[in-house]
């Protein structure tokens, strides 16, 4: 390319832009539409020379870029947004392919990273700069993220499943989305302790995935689970994103009409029995949402449930659940034998520290108690426990706990 | 132009007592601050990116040759001292803005609300030359 075309090209960028954003309004698609135009100039001007009106040349092709874009972006949108997040009727036609895109985008050879911005892309139609956001991380990071998951996905042998009622295929989409939810709700680092806008979002797809599965009561039990713990959403933290523990929460502000509607979607579970993981979750959830102050919770029906629990899936995070339970049925020196059982596999964890260091506050070993949430402290990567746990750790030390 | 100001593990001009050993209000009124000057930077349209990192005592040292399976080593370190505890990156004028942020960092409140003095290390972020 001459000198003097760069030149000319490298003046009229920021005017033809300007003409495009004016017209069109989004800057990073007149951005994308003025570096084609650019582009092209570089090689044709070069070959054929400059034509009459440059200016006029570049505004032209690149909004026919931006206008081919656009007619793109809609297209993809309506195919993805309004035909499958849309609160679509069971029998209505494309159900199943909706039912399908989950399964495909919550497929078992797919890291759970992968399926997680996959499901969310495509099922719940949010952009990939959205995504990067809700995750904190770049967008160029998310974009190959979800570029390398379609790639294994290609290269899978049947990347749709066939039986729609495939029950381990669909715990699979269950598991993506209260990953997506408590990611929202607890974030897994960092200075905010929730991005309500994940947690919504998975309700939200829960919700559709309901639509489209009325009968499976993990379904249900799942989007009950979800609704009752973020009903305590505005209770969770306080005015400046420090936590505040659940038997501290203002309980007058949990949202009333969000505990109703999990409750009545859990009842209509149990007439089946209580089968699944994700309604025993909820029936506990559902027992610290009925109580009306935290020494009105039903602790033994609570530690009753973990043991169930357990007996599906004995993992040490409900053990330590268990732990807590324990204690306030049977005392601390009881809950904190439970906590010693899992003490090796958890010994990473802050929680384990900060359940201990609660069971000891409890045993009103204030020593001990100290030593713990100090340890939990040092131990999580959450800037919000952090804070929370230094704080326990001073206020039990300076005896106004 | 970018900075980057960064906080160890090691002890304050003014302050010699870790901060878990503080007085509850004491605590809280340093964390109070440091979310205000997050909120103050970021209002002024300079910060960038700041990050605490997890302790020290969680932190592994990991060696490889790029054959065999890497060397991992568990902490707790020795010299706990020289650890990275966190970072501002902030995108500023002048190098002056910068040494004026990391004066107000390091003057975050102690015990009594005393200032600590906190060594804050300010470094510029290297890019590629400007091209005029």
């Amino acid at each position: 390319m001459t000198p003097r075309i760069e030149d000319l090209l490298r003046e009229l960028s920021p005017q033809v832009l300007a003409v495009l954003v004016r017209r069109f309004g989004d800057f990073d698609l007149a951005e994308d539409s003025v570096q084609d135009a650019l582009l092209a100039a570089a090689t044709q001007w070069d070959r054929d020379g400059l034509p009459d009106n440059p200016r006029g040349w570049l505004i032209q092709v690149a909004q026919r870029r931006m206008a081919d874009a656009v007619r793109a972006e809609v297209a993809r949108r309506r195919r993805e947004t309004a035909v499958f997040v849309r609160d679509v009727p069971v029998e209505a036609a494309g159900s199943d392919d909706t039912l399908d895109m989950y399964f495909l985008c919550c497929h078992p050879d797919l890291p759970p990273a992968g399926a997680v911005a996959l499901t969310l892309r495509a099922v719940g139609g949010l952009s990939t700069a959205e995504i990067a956001a809700a995750f904190l991380v770049p967008e160029s990071t998310m974009g190959q993220r979800i570029s390398r998951a379609k790639k294994r996905l290609a290269e899978s042998e049947r990347p749709f499943a066939d039986g729609a009622h495939d029950s381990t295929r669909v715990s699979a989409v269950l598991q993506v989305l209260y990953v997506i939810f408590t990611e929202g709700h607890t974030g897994t680092a960092g200075a905010g302790l929730r991005r309500g806008d994940l947690s919504a979002e998975a309700i939200r797809l829960t919700r559709a995935l309901r639509a489209l599965l009325p009968e499976n009561t993990e379904v249900t039990g799942l989007l009950a689970l979800m609704l009752l713990t973020d009903a305590r959403r505005a209770a969770r933290t306080g005015p400046h994103g420090e936590l505040i523990p659940l038997t501290e929460q203002d309980r007058s502000r949990w949202d009333r009409a969000q505990i109703t509607e999990g409750l009545r979607l859990l009842t209509a579970t149990m007439p089946a029995g209580l089968t699944g993981l994700y309604q025993m979750q909820a029936a506990i959830a559902a027992l610290h949402a009925e109580a009306r102050r935290p020494d009105d919770t039903d602790w033994a029906r609570i530690l009753q449930l973990y043991r169930m629990i357990e007996r599906l899936t004995p993992n040490p995070m409900i053990i330590l659940n268990r732990a807590v339970a324990t204690a306030m049925v049977h005392g601390p020196a009881a809950g904190l034998a439970v906590a010693d059982s899992v003490a090796e596999p958890l010994s990473r964890s802050h929680r384990l520290a900060a359940v201990r260091g609660h069971l000891q506050e409890m045993a009103g070993e204030r020593d001990a108690a100290v030593r713990e949430y100090q340890r939990a402290a040092r131990q999580t990567a959450s800037v919000p426990e952090r804070d929370y746990l230094l704080l326990r750790a001073a206020r039990v030390r300076a005896g106004d706990a | 132009m970018k900075f980057m100001l960064v906080k160890t593990y090691s002890e304050a001009a003014h302050c010699d007592i870790p901060l878990p050993e503080w007085a509850p209000e004491d605590i809280a009124a340093h964390i109070d601050f440091q979310r205000a000057l997050g909120e103050q930077l970021a209002a002024a349209g300079e910060l960038v990116d700041a990050q605490g990192l997890a302790a020290p005592d969680q932190a592994m040292i990991v060696c490889s040759d790029g054959r065999s399976a890497p060397v991992v080593t568990d902490g707790p370190f020795p010299e706990t001292k020289e650890f990275l505890a966190g970072f501002w990156v902030v995108d500023v004028d002048s190098v002056e803005r910068a040494i004026e942020i990391a004066a107000q960092a390091s003057a975050a409140p102690g015990p009594g609300g005393k200032p600590i003095g906190e060594y804050i290390e300010v470094r510029q972020i290297m890019s590629a030359p400007d091209v005029a």
